[in-house]
């Protein structure tokens, strides 16, 4: 593969080492190379940037801080630029769309999360679902910046176009699944605000219930059908290269169990109006799942992350 | 003075507490005359709105029981409301009056309505004669107050009523308002008004249920919206994205179990009460149902808070203008304590200056003209040289708030009580106001 001759990867310690996938396995050898290093770094300086949205999602629940709310979005916003370009410089580096080429899985996901809330910022004009945005966005660039870097192993002869679409579709509805389960957790906020009537600071800046129900069941409806894709994308590789799909294997039987438990949430929301808290209870569940699917990366043995 | 003012307002008692003290409309003039005949009261006016029921009092020694008329008239435990009373007299008192009026005290600060609501208490204690002086006086001063902090400060301009929080809940809950169906539940004034500023702010349809159909059709047909039978009330409200209610009903309308029904009904979509009604008309269990947010009358207090610290600045300014007010009005009224002493002083000088010129013109004889004049010019000379001192000593004494006193000391010195000081009021008030022919001094006295 085309790997082999030198697929990079930026560890822990602004990469004293990088790895090396040969077809016998990972190999840590030496960086000589200082553009190796470039990515880590602007992805660290990316990290710095959302430190600000964590500190901005931190105190909005406790107080007002008109410097950090004006100071959030750009910092934001900035951190997207610096996190693309880190992204952008390890595809250049390799030569590959494909996670693959990608250091780390954690920092694109991080990305698309972020794309997500800012799409929801033009059309909402709110940057409340940033409380609960931001801090996984930063924790996501965190994992990525500092740890060694798992990434996806590519088996001779797979597809990458199918596999580009489907980390692209399978990210995407991940990210409007998180956004959703944010929404739920705004609309509990929200809503308890309204109820207790001792509006706080906080409810001043919160967007209306209705629009945070929309913000959610919206992004709800968008990310079902990219995580269809994307799961239909995955079984095609999945056969092409295996010759069948193998359902007993952890990340394929609980990707499906994931999508099963999104279907019957689009379905009870759309079907009986849930919202509030039963529709956060939903949102959990789904999130539990989400996450549950993510980490079989570790445990399935025909979609691996290969640690180095 | 001598001016008295007790009640509860939004401040001080919850809504349990103002709803069995506040005394309807129709039973106005009967508590009006219960005051009136209370010892020591001279006259008395009665204000109860949703928001307070004060008892403002002209008294004879500025010392009346007012809790005891309360008690008397409620017939309540007095322990359930008496913490929740506050006294105020004097100065105090015409401040607190200057302030309602000036929707300073308001619950949202601002709001038009307490004028018209202390103008109707008075034209109602006017027309059963219990206010005709004094009260008189201040309350058309505290007419002129209110208009004056309207025009000077932006507390009106940026003026909130009740009904204009409940559209920013309304949004908070809906975000637009756009297509949103109001349901008012009773016909009244504060519903009409809410209403009105819904469908300012977008609300689409209106629907109208009222004891009285006929009432309910007038008002829809104001809105073009649609009137509801009474009866079809819980079939109907699910239709409803807003409730407002503000029945008279001594019970609440609206359960937990009709709650459920408009929830299982509207697929979960939030529903807005806003329970306007003293009692209230909504149980507020309903509140812990998900979906639907119930505010009632102190609730809107609370969500307005922040209101009244935007409006800070202005509410200040419109404190100085009332204290500016109240400082006048008592020079005001102390000035209209001193006038009629130093008439009546001028009256009394003038009758024994005229007695003495006609008991020694027997033994002067035939004077001539010049010679009158003379005799003339000297006695008068010489009254308003003695009287020169006093005079300016009254009117200073006015502005040292200490007239009370010293016109007591004139009247006792010089024997003056031919007239009450109050029938020289009104009088003058009368020349001073409305400029109209005054009336003989016997007809304040036949309006006790």
């Amino acid at each position: 593969m085309d790997c082999a001759a030198g697929c990079p990867s930026y560890s822990s310690a602004l990469a004293t080492v990088q790895t090396i996938i040969t077809p016998d396995g990972p190999e840590l050898v030496p960086v000589r190379d200082l553009s190796l290093i470039m990515p880590i770094l602007w992805l660290r300086v990316a990290l710095g940037c959302y430190t600000v949205g964590l500190l901005y999602a931190l105190l909005a629940l406790t107080r007002t801080s008109a410097l950090l709310s004006r100071v959030a979005l750009p910092a934001m916003s900035l951190g997207m630029v610096f996190q693309f370009v880190a992204l952008t410089e390890a595809v250049l580096i390799s030569g590959q769309l494909t996670l693959t080429s990608v250091h780390n899985s954690e920092s694109l996901l991080a990305l698309v999360v972020m794309a997500a809330f800012m799409i929801v910022y033009f059309v909402y004009r709110t940057t409340s679902p940033g409380i609960v945005v931001f801090p996984l966005v930063f924790v996501l660039t965190y994992v990525a910046a500092t740890t060694q870097q798992p990434f996806l192993e590519v088996s001779p002869g797979m597809r990458r176009g199918w596999l580009f679409v489907h980390i692209a579709m399978i990210f995407i509805g991940y990210a409007a699944l998180f956004l959703s389960f944010a929404a739920s957790l705004l609309y509990l906020l929200q809503e308890r605000s309204l109820k207790s009537k001792k509006p706080a600071a906080i409810m001043l800046r919160l967007p209306a219930l209705e629009v945070i129900d929309q913000i959610g069941y919206r992004s709800l409806l968008l990310g079902f059908p990219f995580m269809t894709l994307g799961l239909i994308a995955g079984s095609m590789i999945a056969q092409a290269t295996y010759g069948r799909l193998d359902l007993l294997d952890p990340k394929i039987f609980l990707s499906l169990l994931m999508w099963a438990v999104y279907m019957v949430m689009v379905f009870i929301r759309w079907n009986a109006g849930w919202r509030g808290r039963r529709a956060a209870y939903l949102a959990t569940g789904a999130m539990i799942a989400a996450i549950i699917a993510w980490s079989a990366n570790y445990y399935s043995t025909i979609h691996r992350f290969v640690q180095s | 003075m001598k001016f008295q003012l007790i009640g509860v307002n939004h401040k001080t008692a919850p809504v349990e507490v103002r709803e069995r003290l506040a005394i309807p409309e129709s039973r106005l003039p009967e508590a009006l005359k219960h005051l009136a005949a209370h010892p020591g009261v001279n006259e008395g006016i009665i204000l109860s709105t949703c928001n307070r029921v004060e008892v403002l009092a002209q008294t004879k020694n500025g010392a009346v029981d007012l809790r005891a008329f309360l008690r008397d008239y409620f017939q309540l435990n007095p322990s359930d409301y008496e913490p929740h009373l506050y006294e105020y007299r004097e100065g105090d008192a015409v401040r607190h009056l200057f302030r309602v009026a000036s929707s300073l005290d308001s619950m949202v600060v601002g709001e038009p309505q307490i004028l018209g609501q202390v103008k109707e208490a008075y034209a109602t204690a006017r027309a059963v004669g219990a206010v005709h002086s004094q009260l008189d006086l201040l309350l058309t001063r505290a007419f002129a107050v209110a208009k004056r902090v309207r025009t000077e400060t932006a507390v009106g301009s940026s003026a909130v009523s009740v009904a204009s929080v409940a559209v920013e809940l309304a949004k908070k809950i809906f975000g637009s308002l756009q297509g949103k169906h109001v349901y008012l539940v009773g016909a009244g004034k504060m519903s009409e008004l809410a209403a009105r500023h819904l469908i300012a702010h977008g609300a689409e349809s209106i629907f109208v249920a009222n004891r009285t159909y006929d009432r309910a059709q007038q008002l829809a047909a104001r809105f073009e919206g649609q009137a509801i039978l009474f009866e079809q009330l819980y079939e109907t409200c699910d239709r409803a994205d807003i409730v407002i209610t503000s029945t008279g009903a001594p019970h609440a309308i609206f359960r937990r179990e009709h709650g459920e029904l408009f929830l299982a009904r509207r697929k979960n979509r939030p529903m807005f009460f806003i329970d306007i009604a003293v009692p209230r008309d909504v149980d507020p269990e309903m509140n812990r149902l998900d979906g639907i947010f119930v505010y009632d009358i102190d609730d809107l207090q609370q969500a307005v808070t922040s209101h009244v610290a935007d409006r800070r600045k202005e509410a200040e300014r419109a404190e100085a203008i009332i204290t500016g007010e109240v400082e006048r009005f008592q020079v005001r009224l102390q000035t209209l304590d001193v006038v009629p002493t130093i008439v009546s002083l001028q009256d009394h000088l003038e009758t024994i200056r005229q007695a003495e010129i006609d008991r020694v013109r027997g033994r002067l004889g035939p004077l001539s003209p010049e010679q009158e004049l003379a005799v003339e010019a000297l006695t008068r000379g010489i009254i308003s040289k003695i009287m020169h001192t006093p005079i300016s000593t009254l009117k200073t004494a006015v502005r040292e708030a200490e007239a009370t006193t010293v016109v007591d000391v004139v009247r006792r010195l010089f024997d003056l009580h031919d007239k009450s000081p109050q029938e020289k009021r009104l009088q003058s008030r009368r020349k001073d106001d409305k400029k109209a022919a005054q009336s003989g001094g016997g007809e304040s006295g036949a309006e006790r």
